[in-house]
């Protein structure tokens, strides 16, 4: 048996040693919300974080990570979506398939952490994820409604919710 | 494609209810029969099902995969439905619920970007059945007739008494109420409408910010099984033989099999031991002559039909050889256009269960009828033996209108009757086994008067049909009509926007071996390309502004002009670029929209492009959810602009050479351009919105960059051109 640290809680496992933890997360701890696209680190939909650092899960095999470092998925960030980054990107209605957005959101959380104002440069040089459907803009615009302590006003979207808010 | 199906006589009525939700994913509990699944939540027709608790179920027969069609064609049977819009949840039907209740759902293909505007009419003529309905039984409880009720937020009010009841409680008697006639349904004034056209959010969002939205690839039953699978690389060759013995040891494995003709598949007890096993795999192929195919001999084989004879002719006006024959001048040009990835984020994959009486497969499918057809036939079973149960799609693109993984998973869980098989393609697999973009050269031939107007214009395309590949007997005399797209003289779904004295649009159909299929945009992405970067050539040729020379040729397209105008006024054509930015326009109409774009693009001295700002216009006749299309039009320009920039699927001894995001690369954030989308529905019609506009994109940015260097790009990808200054 095998352990790892995931979300907060030790989890063991059987895998061999050189699965990647990616697939460690999805076949053997069944966290399916981290994402295989390419599975070389170049599309980023594996996004998890090590220890605070944004890791690409695809291409880190299990063996390497020991069980006091601390591995977040993007279903430990909250257990309702109120993390204020899903909130943001709920707001704006960010994802089109979805697909892409758990490593996006897991990529911006660890930006935001490092970096709580981040200029129009910090962006683009810490999301390099590919979004297959286009979505860049509206996921720079929620970036800076976080930054902005969750305004959303200002992302000029108008979008009408079934609550009765628009934002 | 699913005419198969449709003829099949259908005789078994006790088909399986779905319980999927769009808010859960999973459909685990799919064994409910439809009557069961009714007693509890009043269907009230084929597309709404009310619960007690006024929760309303809108059944969505398209898929969704990020376009919001799903949301869209919910706001549109609620609209009529007059239902309370926060109560609002939806579901798929099943392509075999659909026969056995004679197609009720009609079609459940999502590409084309047809899946409103070729249903609009009869969802919302389903909802306001449905509201009809609901009302009657109102009426019917107080005893009063319908035409004194009225319903509004899923309330029933009896104007003159004030009696108030809700959909939840009136849902049970209304089920059993017949419906009414499709005449005297009569639909909202589009005026009145308070939730088509408006910024609505989707309904699907919040699952996909947690990693909660279940995809195909993440789908799971009990005792699955993984598959991973490596097909010939060569199109059209087969496996000789494979040493299954090196590999059936290894931890995990179950089962080595070959696929049909042209793969072996790994069954496993995880995806990551089949697929290490696959690859570890040695394979003896039969490539077949195809291995003699390169780049170069497609290239050439192309370059054979720009002046060939024989071509088929899409649209024809006087007689435009002998106008150019006889012009003062004539301007001509060759473009290009190569092999494309559809490549999804989500691979290709399909879980199937095969029984020698029932075949069931869940898979991420544009089109599930379609899907249930290649169960039936990879089965060996009829498709009332069949289901197929649409899974959410990590997007689609075109490439999930083939079934082609389908089959595959459904022969390799035949070799393992009952066992559920998911099988998975690596990117790699994927990449190299898709149904590309087709490859197309295009030579334009122009010629002007002493004045510098067009007296005539040839345009030769030469290059792959899809059809030819995805419906060969749809071609009649060498003619494919889809090559055409854009380029139509008349019609309601891709009008030529320009009027020319003489004109002749043909095509050379060349087939090479790689498979073409649809590719978000078709075929309207490189005839966009070569008219809008030739009538730029032409308007520079004869020294005139291109947006006036566009002008000239548009008197009589008004909704083509429309949206080129505004976005020339947006973007602020008649004053000049911010200092070192220069601009290009291009417009069209595809899908039944009418599209235009005005790019705003720098080149520094050593060559880097930087693409600053689209101006987009989108004129879809009726536009059901603004801000969504808006996402829309920016999603496709980083479709268009990566193919642009980076697109190119080569092949080489018969086999397709990029095999990740590595060699294939797109673009991503940080080049991506600000985007300004003008949404100007006129009303009357319903185009498309998902693929129109990935067509400007491209040709607004290459004329951009003349405007900048004095550089005509004419074949893409951009990557393989300096544009450095000379």
């Amino acid at each position: 048996m095998a352990k790892l640290n995931v979300n907060g809680q030790t989890r063991e496992f059987e895998a061999d040693p050189d699965t990647p933890l990616l697939w460690v997360l999805r076949e053997q701890l069944d966290l399916t919300g981290t994402k295989y696209g390419c599975g070389i680190a170049k599309c980023g939909s594996c996004t998890v974080h090590i220890d605070g650092i944004p890791t690409r899960s695809c291409q880190r095999p299990v063996n390497s990570i020991s069980a006091k470092e601390k591995i977040v998925t993007i279903e430990g960030l909250s257990k309702n979506g109120s993390h204020p980054v899903q909130k943001a990107w709920a707001k704006l209605d960010v994802p089109q398939c979805g697909y892409c957005q758990s490593g996006m959101i897991m990529a911006t959380v660890a930006l935001l952490k490092a970096k709580p104002n981040p200029s129009d440069a910090d962006i683009d040089a810490a999301i390099t994820n590919i979004c297959r459907c286009g979505t860049y803009n509206r996921i720079r615009a929620a970036i800076k409604v976080v930054a902005a302590g969750g305004k959303t006003k200002t992302a000029g979207l108008a979008i009408q919710h079934a609550d009765g808010s628009t934002t | 494609m699913s005419k198969s199906i449709l003829n099949t006589d259908v005789s078994r009525r006790a088909f399986m209810a779905s319980a999927s939700s769009t808010a859960g994913g999973l459909i685990l509990s799919f064994h409910v029969p439809f009557t069961q699944a009714q007693a509890s939540s009043p269907e009230i027709n084929a597309w709404v099902v009310v619960k007690p608790d006024d929760t309303v179920v809108v059944r969505i027969a398209r898929a969704e995969m990020g376009q919001g069609t799903l949301t869209g064609l919910a706001q549109m049977v609620a609209e009529e439905l007059e239902c309370n819009w926060a109560k609002v949840t939806t579901e798929h039907p099943t392509p075999g619920q659909s026969l056995a209740r004679k197609r009720v759902w009609r079609n459940f293909n999502a590409t084309g970007s047809r899946g409103i505007r070729e249903s609009n009419d009869y969802v919302r003529k389903g909802g306001a059945a449905a509201r009809m309905m609901l009302v009657q039984a109102a009426a019917d409880a107080w005893g009063v007739p319908a035409a004194e009720c009225v319903a509004a937020n899923s309330v029933i009010t009896h104007k003159p008494s004030g009696r108030k009841t809700s959909y939840g409680k009136v849902a049970e008697a209304a089920a059993k109420i017949s419906p009414p006639d499709e005449a005297s349904i009569v639909l909202k004034d589009p005026k009145n409408w308070r939730l088509i056209g408006k910024r609505m959010a989707r309904l699907d969002t919040v699952n996909k910010t947690m990693g909660a939205q279940n995809y195909g690839v993440d789908f799971k039953l009990p005792d699955m099984l993984c598959a991973a699978i490596r097909d010939c690389p060569v199109f059209g060759g087969t496996v000789k033989s494979f040493n299954a013995a090196a590999i059936e040891r290894r931890p995990g494995v179950k089962k080595v099999v070959q696929v049909g003709n042209t793969g072996v598949a790994v069954v496993a007890d995880t995806w990551w031991r089949a697929k290490t096993a696959v690859e570890a795999l040695s394979i003896d192929w039969e490539f077949g002559a195809n291995a003699q195919v390169s780049n170069e001999s497609i290239r050439e084989m192309l370059k054979g039909g720009l002046d060939a004879k024989e071509a088929a002719i899409g649209s024809s006006k006087g007689d435009a050889p002998a106008a150019i024959a006889v012009a003062a001048r004539k301007v001509e040009a060759v473009y290009s256009y190569p092999y494309l990835s559809h490549a999804p984020l989500e691979p290709m994959n399909a879980t199937a269960r095969w029984t020698s009486d029932r075949c069931e497969v869940w898979a991420p499918t544009q089109n599930a009828e379609a899907t249930l057809a290649a169960t039936a036939e990879a089965s060996g079973l009829p498709a009332q033996k069949c289901e197929v149960y649409q899974l959410y799609l990590g997007g689609g693109f075109g490439r999930r209108a083939r079934n082609d993984f389908v089959t595959q998973a459904v022969q390799i869980a035949k070799t393992m009757p009952g066992t559920p098989i998911k099988l998975i393609w690596s990117r790699e697999e994927d990449m190299t086994h898709g149904f590309f973009h087709p490859v197309t050269q295009c030579k334009l031939t122009a010629g002007l008067d002493a004045q510098g107007n067009i007296s005539g214009l040839h345009m030769r395309i030469s290059g792959q049909s899809i059809l030819a590949t995805v419906a060969p007997q749809v071609i009649k005399n060498g003619k494919d009509p889809v090559v055409f797209q854009g380029l139509e003289l008349g019609g309601k779904e891709g009008q030529l926007g320009y009027d020319f004295p003489n004109l002749l649009i043909d095509h050379a159909m060349r087939n090479p071996h790689v498979p073409a299929a649809f590719w978000r945009g078709v075929n309207l992405n490189q005839n966009t390309i070569y008219m809008e970067c030739f009538i730029d050539e032409l308007a520079h040729a004869s020294s005139q502004d291109p947006l006036a020379f566009r002008r000239t040729l548009m008197a009589n397209h008004p909704k083509h002009l429309a949206v080129l105008n505004a976005v020339a006024s947006k973007a602020g054509w008649d004053k000049p670029a911010p200092k070192g930015v220069f601009r290009g326009l291009a417009q069209t109409m595809g899908f039944g929209s009418h599209v235009a774009a005005c790019a705003e693009v720098s080149v520094s001295e050593d060559g880097w492009l930087k693409i600053h700002r689209i101006v987009a216009a989108t004129d879809p006749g009726h536009a059901v959810n603004i801000q969504q299309i808006e996402a829309q039009v920016e999603g496709s320009f980083v479709y268009g602009l990566s193919a642009a920039l980076y697109g190119e699927i080569t092949v080489s001894n018969g086999a397709v050479v990029q095999k990740n995001f590595d060699t294939y690369p797109v673009m991503r954030l940080h080049e991506m351009p600000k985007v300004e989308t003008i949404v100007m529905p006129s009303g009357g019609f319903w185009g498309g919105v998902g693929e129109p506009t990935i067509a400007v994109a491209a040709p607004a940015v290459l004329n951009a960059i003349f405007a900048a260097t004095g550089k005509r790009i004419r074949d893409l990808p951009l990557k393989h051109h300096s544009l450095k200054r000379a």
